[in-house]
């Protein structure tokens, strides 16, 4: 707001003003724009917080009953520690290489943009590859879900972290053909913004599924 | 089991456990269901011998339009009120007579379903719709918006909202809804205690509903925040905004735990997780923490915009400013928070230690406070003013009085000495009837009366408002007083035959309240149809209460894009600053408006949800995949439609303009 | 103001009881409007539940301090201030007061300040897992007054009651002395309940593998009032939970020997002895069951319902949560199902696997006979003792009760095995 709009409304609220300028004073008559989707990156956010207290609350269930072996396996037991952290690369490297797409956007570079996103696809399905090639493990050693309220919480965090990244997985692809097809425009520049914020959240939530379900459980 | 004499162990790839079985055993249900599908194939002929079904279409299901959604929240609050406030008759009938050794006309099997269901429909699919119908047709006019954040989001949340209606009105008639009381707890509520499908239609139902309202709290943040009108900064906005703030802040922060307990419950009940199970390490106590985890904050997200109607009410038929507006959003802001340290006072009786519970019992009554500060403001705001008697007020004036004594039995409640005697008890049920019929039910009837005349152009007839007003009030009196009464004498609720005689007369006055209160609702319906009638004769102009805040600025109903011109605010009370310094709207220069286009896309997503809901409820499996993955590939599908918004242009805006103010086309807009 | 806390509780003998002014009032407001009907809660047959009550009234009163004059100025504001009394001053841009903002905040704030210390001593004396410490408010406890232990279990939809001491129990039926203090130990055998005898004390939830407790007295005999008393589960449990009513009989000392001695004799209501078998008959569903009594208690059966192991070849939940605490039974343990099922499939299917074994089960249930003597394990005592010395309770320098009660209370029984109890 400019200071001579501000002197106009100082007049215009007081009873000297002319009708035109109270008018002037009251009304926007000059065409504004409110930038197109102003508003996402605020809305996603804060779709990403109420995301993050489900995974609070699974968080939760898993301090609850992480202790409830039910005579059963522990922590000890099943988890193999360098298989996680070979899992744990794959996730980071896919939150550089997705920087890198986010970087290339920046410079309006379509080919780059979408080939570092197809690089982070890979390191994101060779992420869940070996989350699926743990859990088979598990379930074939009968480590299942439903065999103690420990597993039960472990399968449910770490499976919803894993389903995020699948939706994930698809949400990239799906903007790799969007891109594509409509090139960087606003729109899309937005919803790779979004799904940026997206891939790094679910590297954030992964932290603490590493830290507090595998390594404090082995350690 | 001596009830559960059907077996219901069939199930079949094709129709999962769906089979004949799943007709209710119960005439009452048949013959609700005859005059339902009557009703229902009356209004569907009576919509296609008028040709409505287009304009229905095009206008109003696919519309982006913040009013018709919030018209269309307050139509199915109305329509599930309705359904609920059946429930509740049946429960006053069969407690009123289930004396003497009579078993009533309700079996266990019924009774258990009628109150679950009343809990849940009054909760999800009456409130809720109420209180964000309003947050959706107020919120963007009072801070000078052209509608929300996020159109298309607002249409999809309407209808996962309504899908989730949809199946608890399926579970009438097909099969059954749960019978574990409102909030589901295991073990009652797991695989083992609960086989069949009642509550995985409470499941399902509330899951899909939640989307829908946590997406529009997302969608009603960003507005507030984003999209006010230039000079309205957070110390200028409506009351009522600040409290939609608040509520929708709510509603992001509790429903995802609300996803995540309901997930679990799932995982429990399809897969044989062990979140809850009484074997295995589960602990069904986590779940009750976790439920009220939510459950509590919900409870304010309810009330607080109600806090918000009475607010404007106040101060409108008041004819003065706000009392104390700085310490009115400090207490929102204070309850909102508070409201997350409370949750246990819900469970006093579990057995946590005394210093827990003392704790939780006095973040309880510290949130008294900002509500007893809200109290003296409306009270202050009442002080010197000049207080016309319109029927928003009245509610108002009822409210005030009334909620004040369930306040009072709420925080004796949250005493815990005092809950371990009376938790469960109906002093509880009277205790939050009190404070939600009288909090929340008057404020949708003060909202209603207030806003409708913005909505439509004219106002709902006040005799008819007068004989609904003092049948609530009057009713709600008759029919809760008594259960205080009955809970001090040690009644506990859910009860469903009393073996004690002395009980029978209280409960018959509580019968003849909700028969009361039934006239009421009559009343007010009839006061709408009337009105509908009468709408000439009860026209209005664009602020026919001598309002404050902004919406009153443009016209009755609202055009499509709600101001021709933004608004500039430069107090609180913004359009009566303007009314105060005479400021004429512009009548010229109108320019094109960027408004986003209609769309199928949230009508049809929420039809799919249904069905998936349903095939997930009914074990059918090869549906609930073909559903799921519909719901992807048509999301993804409808990110591919770039083409999302178009203008106005400005000759149109000028004729809409002018035609609204009833003047001639003004040369060269 | 003076604390109510020093009017329900005398605390030197020196001292005499002074008139319980707030009480009177309250009583005269609140129950001679409610004369008509029997108010139970607020004028129950114990000591325990008479003091809840009495929060109850003076709770209320001090909120009416504040909720009267309110509801007084909006009726009196909403009259005075109506349009059309043009008498009435009119301010229409009058809407800030320092003054009045500091008190409309200050006066609810002071009433809760009264009420939260209430809260805090009430809530700490009247913890049902704490002994009592009085008989009535003139009769303070003394060595010789030792509990009655009665073992309450919700089973689906009837209550039955374990007298461990005397070797028999009930169902639907409770009989206990008056003026001698009561033990309640309350767990359940499926889905959640809540105990609750209104003239005696509060509710306390009754779940499945946990225990709660319960400490209270009765003041008076049934035959005193003229009635049984009632008790029944106040959390909805399903189908048949209006039906979980119980009689409550309270009884002079040496009538209640006679109870026992009665029942051990077996007369009408009898229906044998209590024994695993009996036990996993009577758990199984029923409604509106009469009352029942067995002349001897199969011993440690209510341990065994705790730990949810009374079916042969369960593993007890504290053997289970024993084992957990070392870490668990390793890959070893995994296959080890049938042992811990109690409720996941349906309890009929459990029940059939452990009768008709298969060759998995056989080989898992000798394992588990090899790995656990099923023996139930103690559960861990919570007991919060009643503080021996009140005195700095309802003075300043308010301390935590717990730190009041005898230390030598505190150190005694560790747990055997840790157990799932609801303490959290």
């Amino acid at each position: 707001m400019t200071a001579s709009t501000l002197d106009t409304m100082t007049q215009a609220t007081t009873p000297t003003a002319s009708p035109e300028q109270r008018t002037a004073a009251f009304y926007e008559l000059e065409p504004h724009h409110h930038p197109e989707g102003a508003s996402t990156m605020l809305g996603f956010w804060i779709y990403l917080m109420s995301d993050c207290l489900i995974f609070a609350m699974l968080f939760a269930a898993y301090g609850v009953l992480g202790g409830n072996f039910a005579a059963g396996p522990g922590p000890h037991d099943l988890f193999e520690l360098p298989l996680v952290a070979v899992n744990t690369a794959m996730l980071l490297f896919s939150s550089i290489t997705y920087g890198f797409a986010m970087l290339a956007m920046a410079k309006d570079n379509k080919g780059g943009t979408i080939g570092w996103l197809l690089v982070t696809a890979v390191f994101g399905a060779c992420f869940l590859g070996i989350e699926l090639y743990e859990f088979s493990n598990l379930i074939h050693e009968g480590a299942t879900p439903m065999r103690s309220g420990f597993l039960t919480a472990f399968f449910s965090l770490v499976g919803t972290h894993g389903l995020h990244v699948t939706f994930g997985l698809i949400w990239l692809f799906t903007l790799v053909i969007q891109i594509s097809k409509k090139g960087l425009i606003q729109s899309n520049k937005r919803r790779l913004m979004c799904l940026s914020l997206f891939w790094h959240f679910l590297d954030v939530i992964w932290i603490g599924v590493f830290t507090f379900v595998y390594l404090m459980g082995m350690l | 089991m001596a009830i559960e004499a059907v077996d219901h162990s069939h199930w079949s790839p094709l129709l999962g456990r769906l089979w004949w079985d799943a007709i209710p055993p119960d005439p009452i249900v048949w013959v609700t269901f005859a005059a339902v599908m009557m009703g229902g194939l009356a209004l569907v002929a009576g919509l296609t011998y008028f040709k409505v079904w287009g304009y229905l279409w095009k206008e109003w299901f696919t519309s982006v339009d913040h009013k018709k959604i919030g018209i269309m929240y307050m139509i199915l609050g109305i329509v599930m009120f309705v359904r609920g406030f059946a429930d509740a008759i049946m429960m006053r009938l069969q407690q009123a007579i289930a004396f003497n050794g009579s078993e009533g006309y309700l079996p266990a099997h019924h009774f258990d379903q009628v109150f679950t269901a009343h809990g849940v429909i009054m909760i999800f699919f009456a409130a809720m719709p109420f209180v964000t119908g309003f947050m959706n047709y107020v919120v963007p006019l009072q801070i000078g918006a052209r509608d929300v954040s996020f159109p298309f989001l607002n249409n999809f949340s309407f209808w996962m909202t309504t899908s989730g209606a949809v199946l608890i009105m399926a579970s009438l008639f097909i099969g059954e809804f749960g019978q574990t009381g409102w909030l589901a707890y295991p073990p009652l509520s797991g695989i083992a205690y609960s086989p069949y499908v009642g509550v995985d239609y409470w499941i399902w139902s509330l899951q899909i509903a939640g989307v829908g309202t946590l997406l529009s709290g997302v969608n009603l943040i960003c507005t507030i925040v984003k999209m006010r009108a230039p000079g309205m900064n957070m110390m200028k906005m409506p009351i009522f905004t600040w409290t939609a703030l608040c509520t929708n802040i709510l509603i992001v922060a509790a429903f995802p735990v609300l996803t995540a307990v309901l997930c679990m419950l799932s995982l429990d009940r399809y897969l044989g997780f062990d979140f809850f199970t009484n074997d295995f390490g589960g602990s069904a106590m986590m779940y009750v923490n976790l439920i009220w985890i939510w459950g509590h904050p919900e409870v304010y997200i309810l009330i607080l915009p109600c806090f918000g109607i009475y607010s404007e009410i106040t101060s409108t038929f008041c004819g003065k400013r706000l009392f104390g507006y700085t310490s009115m959003v400090y207490a929102t802001m204070v309850i909102t928070i508070l409201s997350y340290i409370v949750w246990l006072h819900h469970f006093f009786t579990m057995g946590s230690g005394a210093s827990v519970n003392s704790f939780f019992g006095i973040t309880t009554m510290v949130i008294s406070i900002p509500t007893g500060a809200k109290l003296f403001n409306w009270l202050f705001t009442m002080y010197r003013a000049r207080i016309r008697f319109e029927l928003p007020m009245m509610w108002t004036v009822a409210f005030m009085v009334t909620f004040t004594i369930g306040g009072m039995t709420g925080v004796l409640l949250a005493v815990p000495p005092a809950d371990f005697v009376l938790h469960n008890s109906l002093f509880l049920i009277a205790h939050f009837h009190n404070v939600i019929i009288g909090g929340v039910v008057f404020a949708v009837f003060a909202g209603i009366n207030f806003w409708w005349p913005k909505a439509f152009g004219f106002k709902l007839h006040r005799g008819f408002g007068l004989v609904s007003f003092w049948c609530w009030v009057v009713g709600f009196y008759f029919a809760f007083m008594p259960l205080y009464v009955l809970g001090l004498m040690g009644v506990t609720r859910r009860t469903r035959v009393f073996h004690d005689p002395s009980l029978q007369i209280w409960f018959v006055i509580a019968a003849i309240g909700a028969a009361i209160i039934a006239v009421g609702i009559a009343a007010f319906i009839a006061q709408i149809a009337f009105s509908i009638w009468k709408r000439k004769e009860l026209a209005c102009g664009g602020d026919p209460w001598d309002a404050r805040s902004l919406e009153w600025s443009t016209t009755s109903p609202p055009p499509h894009y709600n101001f021709a011109f933004t608004p500039v605010v430069h107090d609180i009370d913004a359009w009566t600053d303007m009314k105060r310094c005479e400021v004429e709207a512009p009548k010229s220069g109108f320019l094109p408006i960027h408004m986003p286009k209609n769309t199928g896309a949230g009508i049809i997503l929420g039809g799919i949800a249904t069905v998936f809901g349903f095939a997930m409820i009914w074990h059918i499996w090869w549906l609930s995949a073909i559903t799921f993955l519909g719901m992807i590939g048509y999301a993804i599908f409808h990110t591919f439609n770039y083409d999302r918004d178009y203008h106005i242009p400005a000759d149109e805006v000028a004729a809409t303009e002018a035609a609204a103010h009833g003047q001639p086309l003004p040369a060269g807009a | 103001m003076r604390s109510p806390e020093s009017q329900q509780m005398p605390r030197r003998p020196a001292a005499p009881p002074r008139a319980p002014v707030t009480r009177i009032a309250a009583a005269v407001a609140l129950t001679s409007a409610l004369s008509a009907c029997n108010t139970v809660v607020l004028k129950p047959a114990g000591d325990v539940a008479q003091q809840q009550g009495d929060m109850v009234v003076i709770a209320t009163v001090l909120m009416l301090l504040i909720i009267v004059p309110v509801i007084a100025a909006t009726l009196f504001f909403a009259w005075h201030y109506r349009a059309s009394n043009k008498q009435a001053k009119y301010e229409p841009d009058w809407d800030h007061s320092t003054q009045l903002e500091l008190l409309i905040w200050a006066a609810p704030l002071l009433i809760i300040i009264c009420l939260g210390a209430l809260t805090w001593v009430g809530t700490h004396l009247l913890d049902p897992y704490r002994t009592i410490g009085r008989i009535d408010a003139k009769t303070p406890i003394t060595a010789a007054d030792k509990p009655l232990e009665v073992e309450a279990i919700a089973l689906d939809w009837k209550w039955l009651f374990i007298y461990p001491e005397q070797g028999i129990a009930t169902v639907n039926e409770l009989v206990v002395p008056e003026n001698r203090p009561l033990h309640f130990r309350i767990t359940a055998s499926s889905v959640m309940n809540s105990f609750y005898i209104p003239e005696l004390a509060g509710q306390i939830y009754a779940m499945p593998g946990m225990e709660t407790r319960l400490n209270a007295v009765f003041n008076k005999t049934s035959a005193e009032t003229g009635h049984d008393f009632d008790g029944f589960s106040a959390n909805y449990s399903g189908a048949g939970f209006s039906g979980m009513h119980f009689a409550v009989r309270s009884v002079k000392a040496d009538e209640f020997s006679g109870w026992v001695s009665g029942v051990k004799a077996g007369g009408a209501k009898s229906a044998g002895a209590l024994d695993t078998k009996t036990y996993l008959a009577l758990e199984k569903p029923s409604e509106n069951v009469a009352a029942m009594q067995y002349a001897s208690v199969e011993p440690k059966l209510y341990s065994r319902i705790v730990d949810m192991c009374v079916e042969p070849g369960k593993m007890c939940m504290s053997e289970m949560m024993a084992i957990d605490a070392r870490g668990g039974l390793g890959k070893a343990g995994i296959r080890n199902v049938q042992m811990l099922t109690y409720d996941k499939h349906g309890r009929e299917a459990a029940k059939e696997g452990t009768e008709n074994p298969d060759q998995a089960v056989r080989k898992e249930l000798a394992w588990v006979r090899a790995l656990c003597k099923q023996d139930p394990g103690a559960v861990r005592d919570s007991t919060v003792h009643a503080p021996a010395d009140k005195s700095s309770l309802t003075g300043f320098g308010l301390k935590a009760p717990q730190s009041l009660s005898r230390a030598e209370d505190d150190i005694q029984s560790t747990p055997a095995h840790p157990s799932k109890i609801s303490r959290n």
